[in-house]
């Protein structure tokens, strides 16, 4: 693929006329899906992708195209070509552009993650004959993700991964279940095995008699991969300067009315972990830190060097969606073998689902509970709890109301494979809230 | 650039000894313009061309996407999807037979008069520009926008037992959107909300006095919000708009009839469902005044289509009528597993994706009530307009939606104009306390370009037209 890269990336540039700037960004997979219901094959097969993003700068203006690589030199060649005099013709029609981002020429990367994953056609024999005689179903993601960029300067970042993701649930014969991602770049058989006996056991749990619990507020445990969602949120109308500039942001009380996060609550952009590339797709180099939130204050809003010329401020070179890429929440000091007797009498929530803004200037964040979510009583599992909407605020959560952080941070893989596999994910703790209001 | 290929070629010299084989080739382009704060922020073409080979071995079906449209490329992929299958078929699920991959033969073409060349690039990012203008009504408003996506896609599907499809369709998207601020009261107003105007159509949509009017009132209505009531909380009334009543039928009924969500395929990411396959004929789902169509024949509508990516005709159906849940959402494969009635509704987002059950047109038939006849019911209650917010829980019963305008209804008449206006409910309940449905005239025609389903993730579009309706003594509340 890098090859493929390079030898399309050098007959594009050959094409450009004087003044003209080129961006290129390239996205690949050739990955392997298994999708499985009830333990067995319902559906799988594979996909290769490959497609290469252009972004065209000339007369002042920005034009952007992208198109699917065939693989035939040739036949890439001329698309490529067609493309540049489209984008060429174009920057004659459209309007002009007054924040355009000029590419650098330096700063090369390559990074290349050599691992040993599960070859494709040992999957369906290392994978089915231990989910046999439990409601399994979920999805295998596998395979090698690729990511590139160069410009016509001169720079040039290489990003290449192998990965394998088992997401799945477990079902319990009264429909309650229990959620699990085993995820990783080496394939170990006695690993996955484990981490499957570990969840058929939490199964177990979930056949203890449901709880009907009422409508209020109660004192809960969020375990992370509950936490992760919550954070995802941040990247949708939250941390993005360019969403706080256009009146569109829930962190607009932090940034205009000092309001603070408790300060047990911190975050940051890290990208120490390696597991996502540093570059973004005008192929600037992001730092390898960014505190977000440090002791409940916001300190740094996610910027993109769009945002920074439109509105004055410097870039720290996010993604141009200005979405977290590799968020980090930093641990505290609830060790999980407490957390039942902190929470006496409240709610253990594993994972939460669909949610949305209900009032974003004020935070308010609606959604449900879903998959292993217990009431506790005096310290003990009393049983799993009918499904409930909440709606509170991170303000809420996340501040006056955030008792304890957990000592262990989890990383949540993005499973996410809309268009293409998604690579990272977020890295937090579980934390426990005095109150959190379930609202039907 | 097309890569023109001939795909009936391709699919004969697929050479591995399979029960059945199929190619489904994929060529779509965006074009997407948009205008922000007076400047351009997306001109851009992206384009993505494949193919998927999928082929029946032992009773299970195993897919390959590629995009290396050659010979060599096609047969390549075939004998790596017929692995796949081999393997997979000693634990598969349901051993098919080709009868889930119907034979048949046709075109389709989406109705426009005006083709993406009649308008040209400076021509659209003036029209924008000129919007935005028009959206821009004070200095309160702190940011607006206007945008236009132009969709050119090419289905063809050829399979081994004689099928050979091919349907182009033009679409649009279009919206406008503008964002009134002062100090923490942040009120935004769009076209139709949440991408909500979208179309198979040509440029005959853009009309520029139509657009420019449109653009103006949003902007008076995003400023309006300002300085509105607080939506009132309690149980009430509430009259829902077209382009609410559009989300309101794609998350609590759309998504609940989904026959592979019945049979348990989507339990680990979007879900189950409340709907059980016994419910099919008995299920009261909601009044007599409940009728709703699977309809892929509306012309212009934004999932019209003629067959399926399994080559199934597709024809009109009712889905429930008069309250009565009398069919599923599920094509040929959904059919054969469940028993269940279904429809032509095996889609694929694109070439890199396999088909599965989704929605096309969902629509709620128009009733006998006039808009006058609905609002002079109401003694006190609240309407609402375009979703700003939408939750559901996993079985599609508990749901949540906000919506970006409202008004108060005081004694039979609109009153004052309210923000923030929220409900919520369950489903089943809910469609139960369906009062009234408006007529033809208060229907309205919407879609949504970002429907997500399945695994591996899919985005598919989707069209819903409804009338106003009245539902009775419903959960609403505001914002804060």
């Amino acid at each position: 693929m890098e090859n493929k890269f390079k030898n399309i990336s050098k007959v594009i540039y050959s094409h450009l006329k004087k003044d003209e700037l080129l961006t290129l960004s390239f996205t690949g997979e050739e990955s392997q899906f298994i999708r499985l219901n009830n333990a067995k094959i319902r559906q799988t097969g594979l996909v290769n992708d490959a497609d290469i993003h252009m972004k065209m700068i000339a007369n002042g203006r920005t034009c952007t195209g992208s198109f699917t690589l065939s693989g035939n030199d040739d036949v890439d060649a001329k698309g490529a070509g067609v493309e540049i005099e489209r984008m060429r013709l174009e920057s004659t029609q459209i309007l002009e552009d007054p924040y355009l981002i000029i590419p650098k020429g330096s700063g090369s990367s390559r990074e290349i993650k050599n691992s040993n994953g599960l070859n494709f056609e040992d999957a369906v024999d290392a994978i089915l004959p231990a989910i046999q005689g439990v409601d399994f179903v979920g999805i295998l993601s596998n395979g090698k993700m690729y990511r590139g960029n160069s410009n016509s300067l001169g720079q040039e970042h290489w990003f290449e991964t192998e990965s394998f993701s088992l997401d799945y649930s477990l079902v319990a014969t009264n429909h309650q279940m229990v959620k699990g991602t085993f995820a990783g770049t080496d394939w170990d058989q006695n690993e996955y095995e484990g981490y499957l006996k570990q969840s058929k056991k939490k199964l177990e749990l979930m056949e203890l008699s449901p709880v009907k619990v009422e409508t209020g507020n109660y004192k809960t445990w969020f375990e992370p991969a509950a936490v992760s969602d919550f954070i995802s949120m941040f990247s949708w109308n939250g941390i993005s300067e360019a969403s706080i500039q256009q009146g569109c942001s829930g962190f607009g009380k932090m940034r205009n009315d000092n309001v603070r996060l408790s300060s047990k609550f911190s975050m940051s952009e890290d990208f120490s972990s390696g597991l996502v590339p540093k570059f973004n797709s005008d192929g600037e180099v992001s730092a390898e830190e960014l505190k977000i939130i440090s002791s409940g204050e916001l300190k740094n809003t996610l910027i993109s060097s769009r945002t920074a010329n439109e509105y004055n401020r410097t870039s720290n070179f996010a993604e141009s969606g200005e979405y977290l890429r590799s968020p980090f929440m930093e641990p505290g000091s609830l060790d999980h073998s407490d957390v039942l007797k902190q929470i006496d009498k409240g709610l253990y929530l594993s994972n939460i689902h669909y949610l949305n803004w209900s009032d974003n200037p004020n935070g308010r964040i609606t959604g449900l509970t879903r998959y292993a979510c217990f009431w506790v009583e005096n310290g003990e599992i009393i049983g799993p709890i009918n499904t409930m909407r909440f709606d509170d605020s991170f303000y809420n959560y996340f501040g006056d109301n955030l008792l304890e952080v957990g000592s262990k941070t989890e990383f949540i893989p993005n499973t996410s494979t809309y268009g293409n596999r998604e690579i990272g994910g977020t890295t937090c703790p579980g934390i426990l809230a005095d109150s959190f209001a379930l609202t039907l | 650039m097309r890569n023109e290929i001939n795909i009936k070629s391709l699919l004969d010299a697929v050479t591995v000894p399979a029960d059945w084989v199929g190619l489904r080739e994929v060529y779509e382009s965006n074009t997407p313009r948009m205008i922000r704060d007076g400047v351009p922020v997306s001109n851009g073409h992206y384009s993505t061309h494949g193919a998927m080979v999928e082929v029946l071995v032992n009773g299970q079906f195993g897919y390959f996407g590629t995009p290396d449209l050659s010979q060599s490329g096609i047969e390549l992929a075939a004998k790596k999807a017929y692995d796949q299958a081999k393997a997979a078929s000693k634990y598969a699920l349901h051993h098919f037979t080709d009868e889930v991959r119907p034979k048949n033969i046709g075109r389709y073409s989406s109705p426009f008069e005006k083709d993406l060349r009649s308008i040209s690039a400076k021509e659209l990012n003036i029209l924008l520009l000129d919007a935005y203008n028009n959206l821009k009504v004070s200095d309160k408003i702190v940011s607006a926008s206007s945008l236009a996506n132009v969709i050119q896609t090419n289905f063809h599907y050829v399979s081994s037992n004689g099928s050979d499809v091919e349907q182009d369709f033009l679409m649009l998207e279009f919206d406008l959107s503008a964002t009134a601020v002062d100090g923490q009261n942040q009120q935004t107003r769009t076209f139709g909300g949440m991408r909500g105007t979208c179309r198979q159509a040509g440029m005959e949509f853009l009309d520029q006095m139509e657009i420019l009017a449109q653009a103006n009132k949003i902007g008076e209505q995003a400023l309006e919000l300002l300085d509105a009531d607080e939506t009132p909380t309690g149980e009430m009334d509430i009259v829902i708009a077209p382009d609410q009543m559009m989300l309101q039928i794609h998350e609590s009924i759309g998504h609940a009839l989904e026959v592979d969500r019945i049979l348990g395929d989507e339990r680990n990411y979007a879900g189950w469902s409340f709907v059980k396959p016994e419910d099919f004929g008995k299920l009261q789902y909601g009044s007599k005044l409940m009728n709703v169509t699977f309809d892929p024949t509306v012309s212009s509508e934004f999932a019209s289509y003629a067959y399926d990516d399994g080559g199934l005709k597709a024809e009109r159906e009712y889905l429930i009528k008069e309250g009565i849940l009398v069919r599923g959402l599920g094509g040929k494969e959904s059919q054969v597993r469940s028993g269940i009635d279904g429809v032509a509704n095996f889609r694929a987002s694109s070439w890199n994706r396999a088909p599965i059950d989704r929605m096309a047109n969902i629509n709620l038939e128009p009733g006998d009530s006039s808009f006058e006849d609905i609002i002079g019911s109401v003694e006190k209650g609240i309407y609402v307009e375009s979703n700003r917010s939408w939750s559901i829980d996993d079985y599609r019963n508990k749901f949540q939606f906000g919506c970006e305008y409202g008004k108060l209804i005081e004694n039979g008449k609109l009153t004052k104009t309210i923000k923030n206006p929220n409900y919520r409910g369950i489903s089943n309940p809910f469609w139960n306390s369906l009062k009234m449905v408006g007529n033809g005239d208060t229907n309205g025609i919407y879609g949504t370009p970002n429907c997500g389903k399945g695994e591996p993730n899919q985005v598919i579009r989707v069209g819903h037209a409804s009338p106003l309706c009245l539902f009775e003594n419903v959960q609403v509340f505001g914002g804060a």
